[in-house]
């Protein structure tokens, strides 16, 4: 027999932690699945757990590191009697109600857990460039993780690929170590914020190379350059660098939902009337899986307070 | 940590890895390292449960550039499998246990 709850939430970054905070506290005994190991951000903890210090997050004058942050989240859901496992959904069925959902062989004939109403936090993961050897030199100079990585890169010249904000950021954390970072980025203008983009253009290390694309990673047992491709004239030219970092943007981690609720075209959950509420009725979705605009853990943590809060109101009106 | 688990410095890295009579599975980590925090309940679990079979060892980087150095290593969390001192196998960035305990059974 699948086991049966009220409130099901996958994910545990800030969004499915705050949704598990709440949905405790309304006595809802709230199951998380929280994702299992892994340094492709749809891990136990989400995104910030692959941060250093997160100095944005109203509470923390002094700022604090992200796997703390998320290590207190979880201390704090757990208080008040959320149930955390950390495993993985393998497969869902929101077709009819409860809802299924499936942890470990996604072919068993019964699902793992039903629930009747369903939190889908499942975040959003680091983008890839795609190119060649990419895959193979990841962990020997491509890394997707300044902060895990950036320490063996002392005194060398490093890029980063990517224009946004993370972009800047990977590159300004990778200067305390590096003695150069490029920012190779395929447009002639950043989209980061403009706070982020005048601390880059100050630092002293941080170079631009504009209007590039990165085409390959070369070095045969670990990076020793890459090619990049001048997007305006075609010419290709090599860089000498030992490390690349890719912060190239994000993408939702919304497989295990196609076909079975409305999605945008980027792939993105789509929610209704400025709520968490999604195509099916008794799914609510929050975080990063339904947000590529804003993407920061305090409004990751708002959504999540809504989506437990969206989950109790359904909850009561249909009489549970 | 696991009484089961050894930790290993420099000074200390080749006495225990070529001595041991089971293989040695060395986690290089660091305090900083978000994703070496999440494996490291796993690697208690494999300690304990795999007790007799397979070491577990820990290196902080932070402390011990030497053998990070010698063992290429350049991202973290990674494991390196030793077979009678030997780097059998490498697996890099946090992985969960079944797919881990799978990656090093071919050397176990």
């Amino acid at each position: 027999m699948p086991e049966r709850r009220k409130v099901l939430i996958i994910g545990s970054g800030p969004a499915g932690l705050t949704a598990a905070i709440y949905s405790a506290r309304a006595q809802l005994e709230p199951l998380v699945i929280e994702g299992e190991p892994s340094s492709n951000s749809d891990q136990p903890g989400g995104q910030l757990m692959l941060t250093t210090e997160v100095e944005n997050y109203p509470g923390f004058v002094d700022g604090i590191m992200g796997p703390e942050l998320m290590g207190v989240m979880r201390d704090q859901a757990i208080r008040f009697g959320a149930e955390l496992r950390t495993a993985k959904v393998s497969r869902l069925d929101l077709s009819s109600t409860p809802f299924g959902a499936w942890v470990g062989d996604p072919e068993a004939d019964e699902a793992t857990i039903e629930a009747d109403t369903l939190i889908v936090a499942t975040g959003a993961r680091s983008l890839m460039l795609g190119c060649p050897n990419e895959d193979r030199l990841l962990g020997y100079g491509v890394s997707t993780c300044a902060t895990c990585d950036g320490f063996f890169f002392r005194e060398q010249h490093i890029a980063v690929a990517g224009g946004g904000d993370s972009a800047l950021e990977e590159a300004m954390f990778l200067t305390r170590f590096a003695s150069k970072v490029t920012v190779v980025h395929r447009r002639d203008e950043l989209r980061a914020s403009k706070i982020m983009q005048d601390r880059a253009f100050k630092n002293p290390k941080i170079e631009f190379l504009w209007n590039h694309t990165i085409i390959d990673v070369l070095g045969d047992t670990k990076v020793s350059g890459i090619t990049v491709q001048d997007t305006l004239s075609g010419e290709t030219s090599e860089l000498g660098v030992t490390g690349l970092f890719v912060a190239i943007g994000h993408e939702p981690n919304s497989g295990l939902l196609k076909g079975q609720l409305e999605l945008e075209d980027n792939g993105y959950v789509r929610t209704f009337d400025r709520s968490s509420r999604t195509s099916v009725d008794g799914v609510f979705a929050c975080g990063d899986v339904q947000d590529h605009f804003y993407r920061q853990a305090i409004t990751s943590a708002g959504s999540g307070c809504m989506a437990a809060i969206d989950a109790e109101h359904w909850l009561e009106e249909h009489g549970e | 940590m696991s009484e089961k688990i050894v930790t290993l410095s420099d000074a200390t890295f080749d006495e225990h890895v070529k001595g041991s009579d089971v293989p040695v599975l060395v986690d290089f980590w660091a305090e900083w390292c978000g994703p070496c925090k999440m494996i490291s309940p796993v690697l208690e679990e494999i300690a304990e449960e795999q007790a007799g079979k397979i070491q577990i060892g820990k290196l902080n980087i932070d402390d011990n550039l030497d053998v990070t150095r010698r063992f290429d290593v350049m991202s973290i969390p990674t494991l390196i499998l030793f077979k009678d001192g030997e780097p059998q196998v490498r697996l890099i960035g946090a992985k969960p246990k079944g797919q881990l305990l799978e990656e090093i059974s071919a050397y176990l």
